[in-house]
């Protein structure tokens, strides 16, 4: 018996296709139409911090360099205020293989399928993701499916997103290469149930929880050099997976005082579904078309609750520029002698801004870095933006218009990027929960969850009902 | 036309869905095209471009499309140099 295919039989069939290739079943820890046992779901993965770190030593990852970047912190001391500016970490993650942070999170799903007898593994991702599945599976002998969303209607590709098709092949994986749309999940569901595959979403509790071992190296490696606690970690936000499993990362080492600063590039005003704004934008993630509607939806994905929670544990969030990440991408190149691809740079930028600010003596700390290459290169993505009539030019960063031009600063001191009002975003969530159960209907678990879920408490959400029931 | 032989590296490119099967509330820019994929593998039997085929994947799948590309290869590089970034670090942030 053929199953129907059309678009909606198979979105219709999404939960026991995801029952079928995750092993989770979701129904055990959902409480209400917004509330979840999330710990309980963290824990239910059954693997302590040493189980992590050993499982992710097996296949190259972990235990990256912390570097301090003394060069650039001198160059922000110079217009910094009298006192200010931190001392600048970075924690190089595209020493992992497949070369970026990525492969924390395939690597514990990796472990799991080759555990539970899976023949393979599938994701759906454009971005470093791919390879970082791809390369787990190669090394636990696993089968390996990307589907990634690569052309606009004319056949023309981003060339990121090329460049990582490329090294998704290299690690041996077939990947289905697709114009823009968000059909690429029902492809994905589609692919799930005709291969029997484990799903290495992005969102689950084993891809997350990988990410954990990132937060608390830091904490060691900061602990070891200066004898103290990170006082900020800046990391890119785009799903929420990144911010979350550091900062939980951090958290289980004890570094309860560190600012979690969330970091996205402002792509306002671009759709991430138009065929045509596709080749429009010179970053294919860790902007603010994921991070936003992540952080007040996170569960907008394609597993039914997400592990990823970034309004759980985010103290700030800064907006910067794509020319300001590209200003900074080639400044690592020639002050650090570090070339790296510039979507991993977005917190770099970001912690330039923070830093300037901030005392002498703290430190703050940019979480990862990825690999470059042609294609994912910042002059690559450069003159990829030229040929597509977006005008390149130096000048004032807030003169940047996502989609139009790309201003790259003429100074450092010229990177400031925006802080964002957090609040803003909290009520966004909030009202996007009151949706799925009218605030007016929230129990006491209801309002305890969803407090959390925003980092505040139940009196501060108490206070802000009145407003969300109308 | 040229016969493609059996077991050439070959990408094929299939209709996933037609603009009427697509998922609703997409901008009007993508709703109008079809939702198209392309992989690649080596050809199950000789084919010719444009014509109907399939193919076996590099994990051992057989899919069917449209053969697009004999020996797809990549050639992305590092672009044009961009002028705007050769300066950068070499005056007042050094």
């Amino acid at each position: 018996m053929s199953r129907d295919t059309s678009y909606a039989a198979v979105m219709a069939r999404k939960n026991e296709i995801m029952k079928a290739s995750l092993g989770i079943d979701f129904d055990e820890f959902i409480q209400s139409p917004v509330a979840f046992d999330y710990e309980g779901m963290m824990r239910a993965t059954g693997f302590s911090l040493e189980d992590l770190v050993r499982i992710q030593s097996e296949t190259k990852v972990g235990n990256t360099p912390l570097y301090e970047l003394r060069n650039l912190t001198a160059a922000v001391r110079k217009f910094a205020g009298p006192g200010k500016g931190a001392t600048i970490y970075l924690k190089d993650e595209a020493a992992n293989a497949s070369g970026s942070f990525k492969a924390r999170r395939a690597s514990i799903s990796a472990y799991q399928a080759a555990q539970k007898g899976y023949k393979g593994m599938i994701a759906a991702t454009s971005g470093n993701y791919g390879a970082a599945v791809a390369s787990q599976a190669a090394q636990r002998g696993l089968k390996c499916i990307i589907v990634q969303e690569v052309f606009d209607s004319r056949g023309v590709g981003q060339p990121e997103i090329i460049e990582k098709s490329r090294a998704c092949e290299a690690y041996g994986a077939e990947v289905l290469k697709c114009t823009v749309g968000p059909e690429l999940f029902y492809l994905l569901l589609l692919t799930l149930e005709e291969t029997g595959f484990f799903n290495a979403s992005l969102y689950t509790p084993f891809g997350i929880r990988g990410v954990e071992t990132l937060g608390a190296e830091i904490a060691r490696q900061t602990r070891e050099r200066l004898g103290k606690d990170p006082d900020a970690v800046l990391i890119t936000h785009a799903g929420g997976g990144n911010l979350t499993g550091t900062a939980r990362g951090l958290l289980q080492a004890g570094c309860a005082n560190t600012r979690i600063i969330g970091c996205s590039v402002d792509l306002e005003g671009l759709h991430m579904a138009s065929d045509r704004d596709f080749n429009r934008k010179s970053f294919t993630t860790g902007h603010t078309g994921f991070g936003v509607p992540f952080a007040t939806w996170p569960d907008r994905v394609d597993v039914p609750r997400n592990a990823a929670r970034s309004l759980r544990y985010m103290d700030e969030y800064h907006l910067v520029t794509q020319g300001e990440v590209f200003y900074i991408t080639e400044l690592l190149t020639k002050l650090e002698g570090l070339e790296r691809g510039p979507a991993g740079n977005t917190s770099l930028a970001a912690a330039v801004a923070v830093a300037r600010e901030m005392d002498r003596d703290q430190v703050v700390v940019v979480q990862e870095t990825e690999y470059t290459g042609a294609g994912k290169h910042h002059n690559s993505q450069l003159s990829f933006a030229r040929q597509n009539g977006i005008d390149v030019r130096r000048g004032d960063p807030r003169e940047n218009v996502p989609g139009k031009n790309i201003v790259i600063p003429e100074r450092l001191e010229q990177v400031r990027g925006s802080a964002q009002d957090l609040e803003k975003l909290r009520l966004s969530y909030l009202k996007n929960a009151a949706k799925q159960l009218p605030a007016a209907r929230w129990s006491e678990n209801d309002l305890a969850f969803l407090a959390a879920d925003v980092n505040k408490d139940a009196a501060w959400l108490r206070q802000r009902l009145p407003e969300l029931s109308q | 036309m040229n016969k493609i032989a059996k077991g050439t590296w070959v990408e094929i490119e299939q209709i996933v869905l037609t603009p009427e099967q697509r998922a609703p509330s997409l901008p009007e820019e993508t709703r109008t095209t079809p939702y198209k994929m392309r992989v690649s593998g080596f050809l199950l039997a000789d084919g010719e471009l444009g014509q109907p085929a399939r193919v076996r994947t590099i994990i051992g799948r057989e899919l069917q499309g449209t053969l697009l590309t004999v020996n797809p290869s990549y050639s992305h590089s590092f672009g044009q140099t961009v002028l705007e970034l050769l300066t950068i670090g070499t005056g007042e942030e050094a």
